[in-house]
């Protein structure tokens, strides 16, 4: 929240010019433009189907997993374009890390889920693993309380320290950026408020994005929200002026509860 | 029922009645259904213990640990069935490493990499189809003439100067022809298995920045590791049981000696059962060991198979453990 408050203009991370994602013939969202500044947290709000999480999955190229899909536009990452001829998504996406809706813990050990993208990365010397895997669990707020069970399943974990662990695993591999599909959706309140907690003391080291349905949340973590309606992206402004002045009728009517 | 028009209430009591009347030939198809599928499910059980009583009644008082170590002796009709075990022990164990990993590559291929709307890959899965369709003899002939007459031929011709060493029925031929007859059930549980690895897992492995060989090595294997054990315990205890394909191929009507290599013939209980049941000099002697070793291969394919189950239990057990 500070630099946005602060009203000094920070660093774009993300630059993304005209985007639009097709499924065949139908268009699912776009065209979209905007900046996303380093270092902060970016919020994408709207009702069910208003193509958010597509945009948002657009931005690590995981929309071309699904058969069908086509983009079109730019997106750049410090100027480098990800749809760029010849760049190969899997080094976007160790760039671009996600988190998904639904913890996805891998089932394996706790230390091991941490430990899984740097060892496909190349990482072969194990003290430097284990070293990387506390760095992730402590930052994402886990280490203290699986530090005595790392060899445990992470399947024995409740759902908010699962989600928490899916964050240390994104983590351990220092992407640039985080992306975020409602990461709280399936948690309870207070396993939601560690994770909010979470994303404030990790935009200070990484650029994050998050997909959300609760305007609440992103009111509380986001310096920057996006308004996504019906495939279009209505409005995008500092939180705190998207919340309380809203230059468009329709975010207005989202915001005040009028519909979604 | 009475007179249509006459009161604003009546259509709507008929069609309360017709209601009415509806579920009650519902509930009486329900029960005639339940009855008869019943029924069906008794007559397939009482069949399924029927011939467990039969080939039991008859063939334990012949089972005892000689059986199951000795030869066989005086012409069949006294001994064991030793070599027959050791035989299929082994044809099925050479059986399982050159067919499970073609299949299991095959289905990861299919099911991984091949684009799904494909001619070619609908071709595979056709062939994969007709495989599983193919009489069992018609392998049996496949067998004798590829791997026999013209891989063991030439493998002869090549590097022993045209003496028959491979270019005869052998454990190997067998293994192989076995191999590709088990090749469908392979293929179609390991998909099975890979179609039921959750997506979220491969986006999850795809979004740390993994590759697809990757991916599919670390997360989708693994996690389907179980439901392709599966099928390799389903084809196994096939194979066990089949006679026609190696019928040309490698099985021996008598070994008085085990298998020496992969050139030999070897004996198994299924053809030995047949040979007991058809070529006996001595019917009544060979009666008791004819149930005997039926019991025996009966009871090697439930364990099999009671084992596949279990497996399988066990990764629902696994994967409901997930979400």
């Amino acid at each position: 929240m500070t630099a946005a408050a602060t009203n000094t203009t920070p660093t774009t991370k993300l630059t993304v010019r005209d985007l639009c994602v097709y499924y065949g013939e139908k268009k699912g969202v776009g065209p979209v433009t905007m900046d996303i500044a380093e270092r902060h947290v970016t919020a994408f709000i709207g009702p069910s189907g208003c193509g958010k999480s597509t945009f948002l999955r657009s931005l690590n190229r995981m929309n071309e997993l699904i058969p069908g899909c086509r983009i079109q536009g730019e997106v750049e990452l410090d100027g480098d374009a990800i749809y760029g001829p010849g760049v190969d998504p899997v080094t976007v996406r160790r760039r671009i890390g996600m988190v998904f809706q639904r913890s996805n813990p891998f089932p394996k050990s706790i230390a091991e889920n941490v430990a899984y993208g740097l060892r496909i990365g190349g990482l072969k010397d194990e003290r430097e693993i284990a070293m990387r895997v506390e760095r992730a669990l402590q930052h994402a707020a886990l280490w203290d309380e699986v530090k005595d069970r790392l060899n445990d399943n992470a399947l024995g974990l409740s759902g908010g320290q699962q989600q928490r662990l899916c964050i240390a695993r994104a983590l351990a591999v220092e992407p640039e950026v985080l992306l975020m599909d409602e990461p709280a959706s399936a948690l309870d309140p207070i396993a939601t408020a560690h994770i909010e907690e979470l994303i404030n003391e990790i935009s200070s080291d990484y650029t994050v994005v998050i997909v959300t349905h609760n305007m609440q949340q992103a009111a509380r973590v986001a310096d920057y929200t996006a308004f996504f309606y019906m495939g279009e992206l209505v409005e995008f402004d500092r939180t705190d002026v998207l919340f309380t002045k809203p230059s468009n009728q329709r975010t207005e009517d989202y915001i005040t509860g009028r519909f979604g | 029922m009475t007179v249509a028009g006459s009161a604003p209430r009546a259509p709507r009591r008929t069609s309360a009645q017709r209601v009415l009347v509806r579920t009650m030939s519902n509930r009486l198809g329900d029960a005639a259904m339940a009855l008869s599928s019943g029924f069906a499910a008794l007559v397939v059980l009482a069949i399924l213990l029927l011939i467990l009583f039969d080939v039991v009644r008859n063939g334990v008082s012949h089972l005892s640990i000689t059986f199951l170590t000795e030869a066989p002796k005086e012409g069949m009709t006294a001994g064991g069935i030793f070599p027959a075990i050791v035989g299929m022990v082994e044809m099925v164990l050479l059986m399982t490493v050159a067919g499970v990993p073609v299949g299991v590559a095959t289905a990861v291929y299919l099911h991984e990499y091949a684009p799904a709307e494909a001619r070619l890959t609908r071709l595979i899965r056709i062939a994969v189809a007709n495989l599983a369709g193919v009489p069992s003899i018609v392998f049996g002939l496949f067998g004798l003439g590829f791997f026999v007459q013209f891989v063991g031929a030439g493998i002869d011709k090549v590097f022993f100067h045209g003496d028959k060493v491979y270019g005869q029925p052998a454990l190997i031929w067998a293994a192989l022809t076995m191999a590709v007859l088990t090749l469908p059930v392979v293929i179609v549980a390991t998909e099975e298995a890979l179609r039921a690895v959750p997506r979220e897992l491969r986006e999850a492995s795809l979004a740390l920045g993994a590759t697809k060989f990757q991916t599919v090595m670390h997360v989708v294997v693994p996690q389907a590791s179980a439901g392709i054990l599966t099928g390799m315990i389903l084809a196994v205890s096939r194979g066990a049981g089949e006679v026609a394909p190696i019928l040309f191929t490698g099985a021996a009507y008598f070994l008085p000696h085990l298998p020496k290599g992969l050139s030999s013939q070897f004996m198994t209980p299924s053809y030995h059962v047949y040979v007991l049941a058809t070529q006996s000099p001595d019917v009544d002697a060979t009666k008791p060991i004819l149930y005997s070793t039926v019991l025996v291969l009966l009871a090697l394919t439930f364990i099999l198979n009671i084992a596949a189950i279990v497996v399988r239990a066990r990764v629902r057990r696994q994967s409901g453990l997930q979400h």
